[in-house]
């Protein structure tokens, strides 16, 4: 019972702020409202008792890809930050809400159509397992996707550092 | 115990206030955090299914993790673009940047 007014409220609260953040004008108040989103998920996370995933969200996406939003804004704008109003066309505002209408109503189909099996089970998923399921080399673990993530993400501070290079001339 | 399905009517809608955001919205940065939107919304996904569906598995977990870790790479060099854009275009709107070579 107290996990579902949880559930209510982070429900309440992430919807609220996403949709807020899509209507919006102002571009700093939308990374607000997408950091209200992003804690609203990583309490989801808590409450399906994955732990480690709700922490990842705060560190990673939280602490750190806000943290880029913020310093792109400053850097690409000044006047996003002294309230730019942004004109949205009302043709393309339908446009959209069409889109996701549409959108919508066909998830809706497909998820009346099915129905779900649930077998859960209550009990925090041990640290132990997840670390050994994320650096063991069996099947069903994972070291070699860890390992290309961490290529991949030092693939992307290089590319990040040369696109963003001024150039000197 | 939260039922299952009340997750997915939830990222059903965040993922689709996502779409409407990134149809609506110019701003290059706008766009972008409405993609984070919609990324958030696969993620609580594949963790509710994992969690309610399939506990004794982790696929779902590793999934939202490692998609945790590419999305924070991907915006890192959108950030890098959206901003060379700006150096060469004076502009942040998809509108303005109508050739390529700058």
């Amino acid at each position: 019972m107290a996990s579902i007014i949880v559930f209510s409220i982070l429900a309440v609260v992430i919807l609220g702020s996403a949709l807020l953040c899509v209507t919006t004008k102002r571009i700093m108040r939308a990374a607000t409202y997408m950091l209200f989103v992003l804690f609203g998920v990583a309490g989801l996370y808590f409450l399906l008792d994955y732990t480690y995933l709700g922490a990842a969200q705060i560190a990673v996406y939280a602490g750190g890809v806000t943290m880029i939003y913020v310093f792109a804004i400053q850097l690409v704008s000044k006047q996003t930050l002294q309230g730019m109003v942004e004109h949205i066309k009302c043709s393309r505002m339908l446009q959209g809400l069409l889109l996701s209408v549409v959108g919508l109503a066909t998830v809706a189909v497909v998820f009346l159509k099915n129905s779900f099996i649930s077998a859960a089970t209550t009990d925090e998923l041990p640290m132990d397992q997840i670390g050994n399921a994320l650096l063991g080399s069996d099947k069903y673990q994972y070291v070699l996707p860890f390992e290309f993530i961490s290529v991949f993400l030092l693939a992307c501070i290089i590319g990040g550092l040369v696109v963003s290079r001024k150039k000197e001339d | 115990m939260v039922p299952v399905e009340c997750y997915f009517v939830l990222s059903a809608l965040l993922f689709f206030i996502g779409v409407y955001g990134f149809v609506t919205r110019r701003n290059l940065i706008a766009m972008l955090i409405s993609i984070e939107l919609v990324l958030n919304a696969v993620d609580i996904n594949f963790a509710a299914f994992n969690r309610l569906l399939f506990p004794g598995e982790l696929e779902g977990f590793f999934m939202t993790l490692f998609s945790i870790g590419v999305s924070a790479a991907e915006s890192a060099v959108a950030i890098a673009i959206i901003i060379n854009v700006y150096r060469n275009f004076k502009n942040d709107s998809v509108d303005a940047i109508s050739n390529m070579k700058g």
